[in-house]
């Protein structure tokens, strides 16, 4: 039974850190979703890894395994398997007409709440934030209305509640 | 910058980068460096020039420096180190370092670079190194900024040699070995990140200990964590196993870990195992793995594999626990200290042990001890290359001296394994994981420089010994008796068995045509070359071999069809063993499944 598990990865910032984690899932085969890093700890010099992936459980339990034994990893820990937690992307959507299409792409914006952060008389650009499914779901309204390019950052994740991870 | 802030600088602290790195080197203990010099670590190479605590051993080619650095530090239980140029310097020794790290044997690679500002212009001798060796080591480092240096070294010995030990690799531009950097002192602070369990959990202790004291059928399945963690911890496990009266099986990786003299040894298990230890294997109740990683070579097909016994697995690499097997029971931490708790609780828990029902077990396994799997008929002039090492065994027994073996990889390996025993830790080198042909002269040699008046042999191969056969030129250089034990018989005999048993005795390209006449090669290289050709010449060959104070290479032409058994083929279970012709009739069928496996 496969499963998908959101894993966060506090690491050192520093140069190969990625490289080191992307090898890793290459080189033994398991798969990825979405991965996002950026520095989340300044003075600390601590990134933040956040990594969809699936598996079945022991693939998903080797997985962890394999990245806290890198020498520059804090800590490892399965958000899915850790509680309830949230999870969000950004995206940013162009969506390129005329006419009833267009009037049709702001309808359904503003349902979504998607912002315009750009617009041209033939274009917008939508910025989006969500899970994955909510950007999915935009998505597959905007193809016919002229959905011409799409970028999304992959997911960034934290516990709810009082719960929280440190280096 | 004034003058006077200038010479306030250069003081003695204030030494080249390639000084300060020597200086780390023997904060760290290192006495051996093997090594080969170029353009990029010249720096390195002058300032050894000028001093005399750290020797170095010059090699004749990078891979070879690693596996001696493996022999080094496999025979002494310290960190071996090694010294390459920049460019193919590197990308030469990455078989090594994959070798090291499948073998968990701590190394230190340095590495040379081109100059900071050179870094990823293609420059002469320039290859990606930290790029090229992130999976083929347990950590790399690039040293960007000199005050780095003597810290990241400090690090990289800290890493190679913690939890589950590695090769570790610093790459070094040949700019930061020349401008002065500071010196820095070992920590004495906990690292950063990487802080490896080592104490076992005593709940997970106690759980295994009262399984095995209900068991009916135990079995301790040791591996090379436990020679990893010192030579304690093999004296533990030798007095755990005497004192639970359980049977002990060793994997390739843990010969001599527990004596092979012992009545409880039952031999080695896997691929090519004894029949009684796969056996045991396959039908014990409860499972003591001790430093051992459930390897492929070991467990057969997977879903066959014991099926009917609980599990417990004691790793320090909590990544090694579920891989390829589910366990019931995980304790992760050191060998030494997982078996000196248990040793403790066995002593204090009460659970009563099944005592009648584990001298039922041991009635079986003399039943199938008494197959005497590993039983060879030597008649006529032709020499069995079984009876050649269990001659070499029986004669270096004999001579009482001190005995390191090591080999390449093939049928001599696995017969090695097999018939030379071992009842010290520290004392058998060869290539498990990664299965590196020619390995053994190198790692030999390394054995040797740790170890000058100890008996060191290779067993090998005539087609391994020719992948690393230049280093002859070391063995005669530093004047080291190294004795090449070749098992002449002119096939890749691995190879040669597998195309026999799999693929129809089509011998593809499996042939070693075109052999050198070993006596001579060996006596260009300024070594004693002997040759045995038929039985009654093999002891005094192996005398003569032994008695030489100089490097001999010991062509042994043995026969040319003989396989290694008991075999597990690939894609079977443990039950399912192919024997030597008289012990069981045919060649169990191999499906294409099967074949697929290496």
């Amino acid at each position: 039974m496969e499963r998908t598990a959101t894993i966060a990865v506090l690491v050192e910032n520093e140069a190969g850190v990625l490289a080191r984690v992307i090898g890793l899932f290459s080189g033994r085969g398991y798969n990825i979703e979405s991965l996002t890093v950026a520095p989340v700890d300044e003075t600390r010099r601590i990134s933040r890894i956040t990594v969809v992936t699936t598996g079945t459980e022991m693939t998903i339990e080797q997985i962890k395994a394999q990245l806290d034994r890198l020498v520059p990893v804090h800590k490892v820990s399965d958000l899915t398997l850790d509680g309830a937690h949230l999870q969000r992307e950004l995206a940013l959507i162009k969506v390129v007409g005329r006419g009833e299409h267009r009037v049709e792409a702001l309808r359904l914006a503003d349902a979504f709440r998607a912002r315009v952060v750009d617009a041209t008389p033939e274009s917008f650009v939508f910025e989006m934030t969500g899970n994955a499914e909510k950007i999915d779901a935009f998505c597959a309204l905007m193809k016919p209305l002229g959905l011409a390019e799409l970028c999304r950052t992959g997911a960034v994740a934290i516990a709810r509640g009082t719960r929280h991870i440190a280096a | 910058m004034s003058a006077t802030t200038a010479t306030a600088a250069a003081t003695t602290e204030d030494r080249s980068g390639a000084e300060v790195l020597l200086r780390a080197l023997t904060e760290q203990g290192v006495e051996v460096i093997f090594g080969y010099p170029g353009g990029a670590v010249l720096p390195i190479y002058d300032a050894l020039f000028q001093q005399n605590s750290i020797r170095h051993i010059l090699v004749r080619h990078e891979q070879a420096a690693v596996h001696a650095a493996e022999g080094y530090a496999r025979s002494t239980g310290r960190v071996g180190v090694v010294l390459v140029t920049s460019g193919p310097g590197a990308t030469n020794a990455v078989t090594g370092l994959v070798d090291a790290l499948m073998d968990s044997i701590p190394i230190i690679c340095l590495t040379g670079q081109v100059p900071t500002h050179l870094i990823g212009n293609d420059a002469f001798q320039e290859a990606d190194t930290t790029g090229i060796t992130r999976p083929a080591t347990k950590h790399n480092y690039l040293v960007k900024r000199s005050e780095d240096l003597a810290g990241v070294v400090h690090d990289a010995f800290y890493v190679a040699r913690s939890g589950r030990p590695g090769p570790v690799v610093i790459d070094l531009p040949k700019d930061i070995l020349i401008k002065p950097a500071p010196y820095t002192p070992a920590p004495s602070t906990p690292h950063r990140s990487y802080r490896p369990v080592t104490q076992p959990d005593p709940a997970r202790i106690l759980e295994a200990v009262q399984m095995l004291k209900r068991s009916a059928r135990p079995v301790v399945y040791a591996g090379g964590g436990v020679i990893n963690s010192g030579p304690e911890a093999s004296r533990l496990l030798t007095e755990f196993v005497r004192m639970t009266g359980f049977p002990c099986t060793n994997t390739l990786m843990g010969l001599g870990a527990f004596p092979s003299s012992d009545p409880q040894f039952i031999g080695m298990l896997g691929m090519h195992g004894t029949y009684e230890a796969n056996l045991v294997m396959h039908g014990c109740d409860v499972m003591l793995n001790m430093g051992a990683r459930f390897d492929d070579r070991i467990t057969g097909r997977l879903d066959a594999f014991s099926r009917g016994s609980k599990k417990i697995h004691a790793d320090i690499d909590p990544s090694s626990i579920n891989k390829n097997v589910k366990v019931d029971v995980p304790i992760v931490g050191d060998a030494g200290n997982i078996l000196a708790a248990m040793i403790e609780c066995w002593k204090q828990d009460d659970t009563p042990i099944n005592k009648e029902a584990q001298t039922a077990w041991w009635r079986q396994i003399d039943l199938w001890r008494q197959k005497d799997c590993l039983a060879y008929v030597q008649e006529g002039k032709i020499i069995k290359p079984q009876h050649a090492v269990k001659r070499l065994f029986e004669i270096t027994q004999e001579m009482g001296r001190e005995t390191f073996i090591s080999t390449e990889v093939g049928q001599h390996q696995m017969w090695a394994a097999q018939y030379f025993g071992f009842n010290k830790p520290n004392r058998w080198m060869t290539s498990g994981g990664l299965g590196t042909m020619g390995y053994g002269l190198p790692a030999a040699m390394g054995v040797q420089i740790a170890h000058p008046d100890a008996l060191c042999i290779d067993i090998a191969g005539e087609a391994s010994i020719l992948m690393n056969i230049q280093e002859m030129g070391t063995l005669a250089q530093y004047r080291l008796p190294v004795k090449v034990f070749i098992l002449n018989n002119e096939y890749m005999g691995m190879v040669r068995q597998w195309q026999e048993l799999l693929h129809g005795s089509r011998y593809s390209e499996s042939y070693s045509a075109a052999l050198p006449d070993f006596v001579k090669l060996a006596e260009s290289f300024h070594a004693k070359g002997l040759r045995a050709t038929e039985a009654d010449q093999l002891d005094d060959v192996i005398r003569e071999m032994i008695a030489h104070p100089g490097p001999v290479i010991a062509d042994i032409c043995v026969d040319q069809k003989e396989n290694v058994f008991p075999m597990i083929p690939s894609g079977a279970a443990h039950n399912e063993m192919i024997l030597a012709a008289g012990q069981q009739g045919g060649v169990a069928g191999v499906t294409d499944e099967g074949k697929v496996l290496v």
